[in-house]
């Protein structure tokens, strides 16, 4: 009775969430004495997960399954779990990861957890901490089923080596042919740039910018830490941004390891969506502006003074450190 | 067609959070319940649909009598009736249980959802219902063209879109997008009025189980005070990100 995790791949590459939901299955495996087993769908690169605790791999291979199908993608991962007796799975939170978690969920009669941020607080009964509310409180949820699903939220737990002895198998699975009937016709990826969901670090700018002819030393910015640039609500609602750049409680949360915000006041609504993030820098005129009671580090100053500044020194401190 | 619209009732977004019972329950006192802004994105596409191809408009909440003035505003916006599964919904699963019980009693050809809800956020209950209904199934759906049975769909992924194509019945869990923000609806006089005679039935809810329960709430910790930097001195705030937040 593993716990089992599906592994996403990107371009036949598993990304960075599912190494973190990996490396968070193995410690929960250890508690209950037990392995982890991860399932595949057409990944080439399988080595990785040995890497972060997975000690089986279940290779799907099938061309009907080569784009994301959520209802024939958890499928298969009911019949993974089905195959393995395992009655726990961990999945990611990533957009993929929140449209087949419920899915699979149903299909296990299981009951399901999302936004988990830490292990489980018991195994037994099994109680999870989750975020609730917009990320303004937490609740502590048990499952009661017996079969559970749990989504892990984006960087609560980060990455942990933990090498195995992988072993490597190929899984045969049927396709509900009703499955196939949604199919992917596009996909407009924009390539080249860190995405909010992907990046470490979120660079974000609001009104305070005063139009968008200033955002070069945002992009910039974001550039020279490698990170995904962001705005407030009203930045992409007057078009100085693009919408997949608005985060907050209606836009794209964000869950980064540092979040700088310039020129954004800091209201309820862009917090909510930002609280997961773990450090957070704001950059603003204003010593009174919300965002200070909610940011770890600040500077009341000029963003335009500011930011390039920052840019100089970073480019040197980079430099240095490289 | 033949739309079904499901209404979460939430704290509006600035509302404060707070327990009591032991930090065991929600504390509702004092806090605006509105409807969740992802249902009424795809309220507001249901009547632009209604509008488009003609359509009959459901609107369902599972939930106590204290979410009827919700179902109201519903119908004052345009959606034709309401049903209300008297039940509390404390779990996913089991909402998506007493949905899924609707949904095949009234043979609905598309279920718009929002994608998560404010307070539980859960992002559990579309999915759930798709499973239990064996409909297809959108989820962060951005766009939605329906032509008689076929429908293309555009989604949100991690960094862009895809288009999907696919067909009714159709469950979809919906953002802005569906909509503009600009196109909402605010409900006039005459929708209220018309709102109060339009039929809004009280089903009780079938046997289900919750899989999950809250054993308790918590609210995050008094974050200590900001750490102020001049700015005329980057370099410290460069030292303290790098050394003792490290996060560059
Ligand atoms: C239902 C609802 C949902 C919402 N959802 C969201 C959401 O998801 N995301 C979101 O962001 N907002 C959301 N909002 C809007 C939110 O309430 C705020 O209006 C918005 O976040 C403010 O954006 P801002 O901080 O960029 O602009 P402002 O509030 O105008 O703040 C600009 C800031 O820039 C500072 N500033 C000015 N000049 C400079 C300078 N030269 N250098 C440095 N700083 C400067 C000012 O002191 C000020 O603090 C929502 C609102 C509602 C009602
Ligand atoms: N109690 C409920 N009654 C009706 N619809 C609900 C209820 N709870 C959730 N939903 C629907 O499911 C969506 C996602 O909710 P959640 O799974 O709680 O994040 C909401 O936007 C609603 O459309």
């Amino acid at each position: 009775m593993s716990v089992l995790i599906f592994a996403e791949s990107n371009n036949g590459k598993f990304n960075k969430a599912t190494l973190e939901v990996a490396s968070y299955a193995k410690e929960i495996a250890n508690t209950l004495g037990t392995t982890v087993t991860a399932v595949a769908i057409n990944a080439s690169e399988t080595d990785e997960l040995g890497q972060y605790g997975v000690d089986k791999l279940l290779t799907v291979t099938n061309s009907a399954l080569e784009n994301f199908n959520a209802r024939a993608y958890a499928n298969v991962v009911k019949q993974a779990a089905e195959k393995e007796n395992a009655t726990l799975v961990v999945m990611t939170s990533t957009t993929n990861g929140k449209y087949l978690s419920p899915l699979v969920a149903s299909n296990l009669n299981a009951g399901y957890a999302s936004n988990v941020i830490a292990l489980p607080v018991s195994t037994s009964p099994f109680k999870v901490k989750r975020t609730a509310f917009s990320n303004k409180a937490f609740s502590i949820t048990e499952i009661s089923s017996d079969n559970k699903v749990i989504a892990l939220a984006k960087n609560a737990f980060g990455l942990k080596e933990n090498a195995t002895s992988i072993t490597q198998e190929n899984f045969d699975i049927t396709i509900n042919d009703a499955h196939l009937a949604t199919t992917v016709t596009a996909v407009d990826k924009t390539t080249g740039k860190v995405t909010i969901a992907d990046a470490d670090i979120v660079v974000s700018a609001g009104r305070g910018l005063k139009g968008p002819e200033n955002w070069g030393m945002i992009e910039e910015l974001a550039e020279v830490l490698g990170a995904a640039t962001a705005c407030s609500k009203p930045v992409s609602d007057l078009g100085w941004r693009p919408h997949n750049e608005h985060v907050g409680q209606t836009g794209k949360p964000v869950a980064s390891n540092l979040y700088i915000a310039i020129g954004i006041s800091g209201a309820i609504q862009h917090l909510a969506g930002i609280n997961a993030s773990k450090v957070k820098v704001v950059i603003n005129t204003d010593p009174e502006a919300p965002f200070f009671k909610a940011a770890d580090y600040g500077i009341v100053g000029d963003a335009f003074e500011v930011v390039p500044t920052l840019i100089e020194k970073l480019k040197a401190f980079k430099a240095q450190n490289a | 067609m033949n739309i079904l619209v499901c209404i979460s009732h939430v704290p509006d977004t600035t509302s404060k959070i707070n327990f009591t019972n032991g930090d065991t329950e929600f504390d509702t006192s004092g806090v605006q319940f509105v409807i969740n802004p992802n249902d009424e994105f795809g309220l507001t596409k249901a009547m632009f649909l209604k509008e488009q191809n003609g359509a009959t408009v459901t609107v369902v909440n599972v939930g106590g009598a204290d979410a009827e003035p919700t179902l109201r505003k519903a119908l004052a916006i345009g959606a034709d009736s309401a049903i209300r599964v008297n039940a509390e919904a404390k779990d996913g699963f089991f909402v998506a249980k007493q949905l899924s019980e609707v949904v095949k009693n009234g043979n609905y050809d598309l279920v718009i959802a929002g994608k998560e809800s404010l307070d539980y956020n859960g992002g559990m209950v579309p999915g759930m219902l798709a499973g239990f209904t064996d409909y297809n199934f959108i989820n962060a759906c951005t766009s939605l063209e329906i032509d008689g049975n076929n429908v293309v769909a555009v989604r949100e992924i991690d960094g862009g879109n895809e288009t999907i194509s696919t067909s009714l019945p159709l469950i979809v869990g919906g953002q802005k997008g569906l909509v503009q923000e600009s196109e909402l609806r605010i409900p006039n006089m005459r929708g209220i009025m018309m709102a109060r005679k339009k039929p809004l039935q009280v089903v009780e809810a079938s046997n289900a189980d919750y899989q999950t329960n809250v054993i308790s709430f918590e609210k995050p910790a008094e974050k200590s005070a900001v750490k102020l930097v001049s700015p005329d001195n980057i370099d410290e705030l460069i030292n303290l990100l790098h050394n003792e937040a490290k996060v560059i």
